[in-house]
This record gives C-alpha cells, structure tokens and sequence, in this order.
C-alpha cells in the first residue's frame, strides 16, 4: 500500500473513533490547502522536578541541597549529558541530548505559570485553561480558533484516551486511543496494591495478577524501568501521532500526555522510566514526522516543580519552579535558556522552591506567534489577562 | 448498633447516587421503597417477542443485520441498566436483580434474548415484595423460562403424542426448580423425585403460532396419571402443576434456602446461621412473602456491618455511573463495559446464575480489570473531582489511607482512578 493510503486510512479509523459527530464528514472529505506547520503539546502530569531532568550543576548551592538526587558530573560513567557548561541533562534523555546537539532542542529553565498553587489538579487546570482560573476550555483549543484566515488542515487530535481540558473548547477536535493505552502506569498499580495489600480476598488477588501481567517487585517499586511493551508504549502512541500529523491532510496540533512524574519517594530511581519514556517518545515523533519535522515545534510542559532540598524519603515535594522543553525542527535550539535565580537560601521561593523567572504562557505564546502566526489579539483569546507574559523571542527558527 | 446512613444505598441499594439526600432515618428509608417502588422501563410484551422470533425465522437478513429479536432485547437491556443508574428506590431494583439472578434466564440460550425484558417486567418484578409462590408459578409459567431450561418441549412418554412421535422427558426445568429455585438438594429428594416432577412439568409450553401468543399448556403431551414428588401425589393435568410448585414454594427447605441465599447477598458472604433463622422464620411465619423478608433484612444489624461485600462487576458499575451522575446522553452503553468485566447482563454461564461470594469475582485478572476500567473510567472528562466523587459515594466510609493516596495523586485521573479501585469502593 501506499504511505498515502495507508494514513488516510488510519485517518479514516481516527474519524471512526467516537469523534466523528465533532469532526463532521467536511474534516473527512476535505482538500483545504494544507499548512505546512505541526504543533505538538506534551502534558507531564504529577509535576517534573526541572532540576533532575535540566540539572544546574554548575551551580556552586546545588550539591548541598540535594547530594542523593544528583547524577555524577558529565564526562563520568552514567554522567550528566552536558549543555554547555553549567546545565546537564538527565543521563536517560540521550535522544533530547542529540536534539540538542543539532540544534533541534531548547530547554526553558526556572519556568512557571502565573499562578502560585501547589496542587497537581488546580494547577493542571490552570495550565491548560491559559487563564488565571479554570475554563472550559483550554489555549490550544482557542489558539487553534485564533488561526482562522490561515485555513488549517484536518481537525487537531488528542492522542489518548480522554480529552485533555488543554484542547476542549468550540474548535473541532478528534481524539485517538489505541486499547494498550487505557491501560495505567506501573506506578499506579503499586500504589493500588499497597491499599489493597490488608483486604483478605483483593489484595493477594491484586498482587497475583500483577505478577501474571509480568510486573516484578521492583518495576511496581519504581527501581526498575518497566517491561519494554509498557516502556515504549508512550513512544508507540507518540510515532501514530507523527505518521498521522505527517499526512498530507492530517490534523496538524496534537496533544499528547505521560505520567508518573510525582516523585515523592525513591526520585533518583523512579525518574529514570518516565524520562527514557519521554525520551523515545519525542524521537519517535520525530521519526513518524519524517520530513515534516523541520516544520514541526513541540512544546513539553508540567504543572510546576518540585523542592529543591530532597525530602525524608529520597524524594521530593510540590514546588514552583520547572523546566519546559521546546523541540522540533523548526525550533531554534541548542541553548538553555534560563534567567537562572540561584539556589542559595535567599534566592529559593518561600525558602523551598526554584524561583521562577519565566512565565509559562509567554513560552506557548511565543510559539503560538512565530510558529502558528497568531497575532496580538488572538494569544490574548488563547491566554486572556496574559498582557505581562509577552510572547518569549527567538524560539522558532527564521524561515 | 450505629447506622451510618450512607451503607443504606451502598449495602441494600445500588450505590449512593450524586445529588441524593443522605437519609435522616436509612431503615426507613429503605421500607419506604418496598411500599412505593418506581415504576418499572416500559417495554414490548411476551406476544411481542415471540412475534419478533417467527419473524426474523422466516425472514432471512443480511449477515450482521440484526434481527427483530435482536433489537427487542437490546432496547430492553439498555432501559433495565438505566433504571439501574437512575432510580430512586434502588432497594427494591436490587431487590429485582436478586430475584432475576435466583431465577436465571440467559441468553446463550438465544430464544431467550428478547423474552429477557418481559420476563423481569411480568414475572418478577410485580412479586419481590410479594409471595414466592406467585412469583415462582409466574417464573415456571414463562416462556422465557420453559424454553431457557428446555421444558417447552418436554413430552410425556404415555402423552398421546409421546406415544405417537417417541419423543420424551425433558428433566432440565424440574431439575433445575428443585435444585436452585425451591427445596436444593438439602431437601434430600431422589432422581426418581426430578423424573416424576419433569412428569408433571411436561404439557407446560410455549405458544408461536395462534393468538394468544405466550404460555400454553398442551394436554396432548402432557404425561397422564398421578404422579408422586418427595411424598406428595399431584393430580394429572395443569393444576397438578400448580399444586406441586405451591407444595415446593411452601416447603421449609424452601424456606431456608432462600433465606440463606438472601443473607448471603445483604449480610456476608458466609451467611451467619441467627440470620439465616430469623429470615426463614419470617418466610415461614408469613407463608413466603419476599416483602416481610426484605424487611426483616434491613432489621439486620449483621447487615448494617459496612462493606462486607464485594461488588460484583454490575454493582460496581451501578455504583460509578451513580455517584458520577452523568447524564444520560454521557453514559456509554453499560452491556459492552459489563461484558468487558466478565458479567454481561443476561449472560450467566450456567442456570444457577451470577455467583454472590467474592472468593467468585476477585481473580487475579479480574481484579485486573477493574483497575483497568477503573483508570478508563476514569478519563471521563465529564466526571467530578475525586474527592467530591469519594464524598458522594463513600462518605466516612472512604478510609483514611485511600483518602491520602487521592490527595497526593499525580493527576485528576490518577486520583479518580485510585478511588474506584480502592478496597472501599470495590465493597459494599
């Protein structure tokens, strides 16, 4: 068959998948002139310790702050991946290391949103929402409304099973969410297990079929990434969205989310699955996108950071401060870029967390307007209030 | 004993619904439902169903078309699993699923699948609080029934036509109403007793052709004489039928069969043997009726023990679709999700019908799956936040480690997903 025929078809199957009232027949049969660019958000719900996965290691407070989180420096065995001198990437995201070092690949230090809370759910709302209070619909969605004149092709698409809040709104939106999908992290059935552990009858039955679907203790531990079908699952979704963001007349925003990023215990063990699992998922993205990278920006964000100190069980807790990733063929890489506020004791937010120096909306805005051309008005409808964040420069590569 | 109000929906009901008031008295509240139960989904008669089975005999339809029979039985399922979702007396629909359960009809059977509907509507709805003999004549009486369990058919070898068309006995439906409907073989009855009650079974059939449509008795094959069942002799014809059933449904083993049965659905899987008793007398005492035993449960107070049962995969999807309160063009088809955990509506395996102990539902796999369905579940945009979910559905019944474990999640539906998964909420 045909690479054409063969993601109309899987277009067609998308189509097919509970969103066809929402994407009409006119998404299907449409022949409207397609842009040339592809926008791709990945949600990191539980909250990314920016420090672990983009370590400041050239900064002189770090070691003491948190001596058992951090990796040997670059250079060394299992060392940081280094970027230029005073950041290192987690030693698990090889793939961003090789974005990076092609110019493909821009990480955002000290960033947040603009409000302070820290509950995973308030702030994920914000986040999506765009807005300083939860909406019912989310930037991506209202951003896709604010390319009206730019005729875009083919309805945007979320790739899991439900809709994120981030693409919910008036725009048309389809989702896919292949069955290995509905199917939650390993993480998820320890926690479930250890509720279940005292229930006579559940709880041998829980950790019965856990060991017949092939988990082993320290994979539901987190001390071990999780079976290869589990750990590429994210990649495998992530290349379906690249194949069909490819298309001639696919969709061409996607939205796409990973978990297991609350890392209240064992960090230094548990991070590493979830960060090789983002790692190959954007490589696979890459690959699925084929020659449609270079028009390609993707935006990696959390809902905020978390302490700098490690906390009593080799973890840490909910913070302010992160990093977000920009990558993409089109994006103007191979830098960090950071207004670094400094770890010492004066410079943390309420003694606890990376200080922000980055505004969130002003990284997705910034995108929106040099890769999507959204103009003024419209990043003000996909981010309402947003006036201080102005959109952030020199994210997207000159044409 | 301390009653916590929120176990009366959750143990006797079908799970706290979202928006209902938590009773100020929850016995009464319960009593109150036996006395005025919504009324039941309308839906298509007995005469309807067997029509729609002739028919789409002598209609051929394309492959994968489905038939008349098909679409009967489908629209019947979705309105019974939406009462479910939706009633607001939901004591006495459990009460209807409990009776239909004792009284299986399945599918896999497929001449039952459109007679599903009917048959709860007409014979076993209008009895939960009525007497047991009713409801048991009416079960034995219904076509779904005398064709589920093969007894349509059922010749007697001396009937006139069993003489002319050597065609015979049929024991299923005798055997089966002894062993799971009325005495159970604690009753000690003989093989020679389920022969000679197929014997007076037999004439009791189903009508296809002629109005009116529905049971008939067919003297011509039926087995004449007088027959003798555990003792007792029943004349030939129709009416020893209807002797022999009331003898059965009055019998003490009877009694004590289902009260054990209905102990063991609103108590504990192992029944406790002074419930059993004080159950069995009120059957006793009040010569079989299902109402005054259904009250005498919520006199329990081995039944106000909170969450000593484990749902089984319809009650634990009742109780999500409940506390949820999505509306009904939100609700995705219930059968295809109940199918998926291993209880399809009218789909029992075998005529003793769903079992009722958690030692039968908690698998490895099937525990599996419920997370699994708990976490699809749970990516309902639609739905509310977990802890108001947990407050609507447990209240102080959520336990103090689960309540933790939701505050800490890492998402919406990570937290949703471990609330419905919980040791709690999988209990009732």
């Amino acid at each position: 068959m045909h690479k054409d025929q063969t993601l109309l078809t899987r277009r067609g199957a998308l189509l097919g998948l509970g969103a066809a009232v929402a994407l009409g027949r006119a998404s299907l049969a449409m022949a409207a002139a397609p842009t040339d660019r592809r926008f791709v958000v990945v949600i990191l719900r539980g909250a990314l310790d920016g420090m672990a996965a983009v370590v400041p290691y050239g900064d002189a407070a770090l070691a003491q702050l948190r001596p058992e989180l951090l990796p040997p420096a670059p250079g060394q065995d299992g060392g940081l991946l280094d970027l230029g001198g005073f950041y290192g990437l987690h030693p698990a995201l090889t793939g961003l290391h090789g974005l990076y070092k092609a110019g493909q690949m821009l990480p955002v230090h000290a960033v947040a949103g603009p409000a302070r809370t820290r509950s995973h759910f308030e702030a994920q709302d914000l986040m999506e929402s765009g807005a300083d209070q939860r909406l019912s619909s989310g930037w991506l969605n209202r951003a896709v409304l604010g390319m009206a004149g730019r005729p875009t092709s083919g309805a945007p698409i979320s790739i899991g099973v439900a809709l994120p809040l981030l693409l919910r709104g008036p725009a048309l939106v389809g989702s896919y969410a292949p069955q290995s999908f509905s199917q939650p992290q390993p993480d998820l059935y320890a926690r479930l297990a250890a509720l279940h552990r005292a229930d006579p009858v559940t709880g041998p039955a829980i950790r019965q079929g856990l060991a017949e679907r092939g988990f082993t203790t320290a994979q539901l531990a987190g001390t071990e990434p999780p079976s290869p079908q589990d750990r590429y699952a994210f990649a495998t979704l992530a290349g379906t969205a690249g194949r069909l963001l490819a298309a001639p007349d696919g969709p061409r925003i996607a939205a796409m989310e990973l978990g297991g990023w609350d890392t209240h215990a064992a960090q230094a063990a548990r991070l590493a699955g979830p960060l090789h699992q983002l790692d190959a998922g954007l490589l696979a993205l890459r690959d699925g996108l084929g020659e449609a990278w270079a028009q390609t920006a993707i935006l990696v964000m959390t809902e905020f950071g978390r302490t700098v100190r490690a906390n009593g069980t080799g973890g840490t807790d909910h913070g302010t401060g992160t990093v977000a990733f920009v990558a993409g063929g089109a994006v103007a890489g191979g830098r960090v870029l950071a207004d670094w506020p400094g770890l010492a004791p004066a410079q943390l937010l309420d003694g606890r967390d990376l200080r922000p120096t980055a505004d969130l909306r002003a990284v997705a805005k910034g995108l929106l307007a040099a890769h999507l051309g959204l103009n003024a008005p419209a990043l003000l409808r996909a981010f309402p209030g947003s006036e201080a964040a102005a959109p952030m420069g020199r994210l997207i590569r000159a044409a | 004993m301390t009653f916590i109000p929120v176990h009366a929906p959750i143990r006797f009901g079908l799970g706290r619904s979202a928006g209902e008031a938590l009773p100020a008295d929850p016995a009464a509240w319960l009593l109150g439902q036996l006395a005025r139960p919504e009324p039941a989904p309308p839906g298509g008669s007995v005469a309807d169903a067997i029509a729609a089975l002739v028919q789409d005999r002598a209609e051929p339809r394309q492959p994968g078309e489905p038939g008349r029979a098909r679409l009967m039985f489908q629209a019947e399922q979705r309105a019974l699993l939406d009462h479910a979702v939706t009633t607001g007396t939901p004591f006495h629909e459990r009460l209807v699923w409990f009776w239909a359960n004792h009284f299986t009809v399945s599918i896999r059977r497929g001449e039952v699948a459109p007679l599903s509907g009917p048959y709860i509507r007409d014979a076993i709805r209008p009895h939960v609080t009525g007497r047991f003999g009713d409801m048991l004549l009416a079960v034995m009486r219904h076509p779904a029934m005398l064709l589920y369990l093969d007894n349509a058919g059922s010749t007697g070898p001396n009937s006139r036509f069993g003489q002319r068309a050597r065609r015979g006995l049929n024991e299923n439906l005798a055997r089966e109403c002894l062993e799971l409907h009325t005495v159970s073989p604690a009753a000690g009855y003989t093989q020679a007793d389920v022969t000679e009650f197929a014997r007076v079974l037999t004439g009791w059939s189903v009508e296809r052709q002629q109005e009116p449509l529905g049971f008939r008795f067919r003297p011509g094959i039926h087995e004449p004489g007088e027959k003798t069942v555990m003792g007792r002799r029943f004349p030939e014809g129709e009416a020893g039928g209807a002797e022999a059933l009331a003898f059965l449904a009055a019998h003490p083993a009877t009694h004590r069969h289902l009260a054990t049965q209905l102990v063991q659905h609103f108590v504990a899987d192992t029944p406790p043997r002074d419930a059993v008793r004080r159950i069995e007398g009120v059957l006793r005492d009040t010569g079989g009726h299902l109402g005054a035993a259904a009250q005498e449960l919520v006199r329990l107070p081995a039944a106000w023990q909170p969450l000593t049962k484990l749902r089984s995969p319809r009650d634990l999807v009742f109780a999500a679709f409940r506390a949820a309160g999505l509306p009904a063009e939100r609700r995705p088809d219930l059968s295809g999700l109940l199918a998926g955990l291993g209880q399809a509506p009218f789909n029992a395996p075998a005529p003793n019908g769903w079992p009722d102990t958690a030692a039968d539902w908690a698998g490895p796999e099937a525990m599996m799956r419920r997370i699994d369905w708990a976490y699809g579940f749970a990516g309902r945009p639609e739905l509310p936040e977990a802890p108001a979910l947990a407050e609507t559905a447990l209240g102080p019944l959520l336990t103090e480690q689960t309540g933790t474990e939701i505050r800490r999640a890492g998402s919406r539906r990570e937290a949703l997903t471990l609330l419905l998964a919980s040791p709690e909420f999988q209990r009732r």
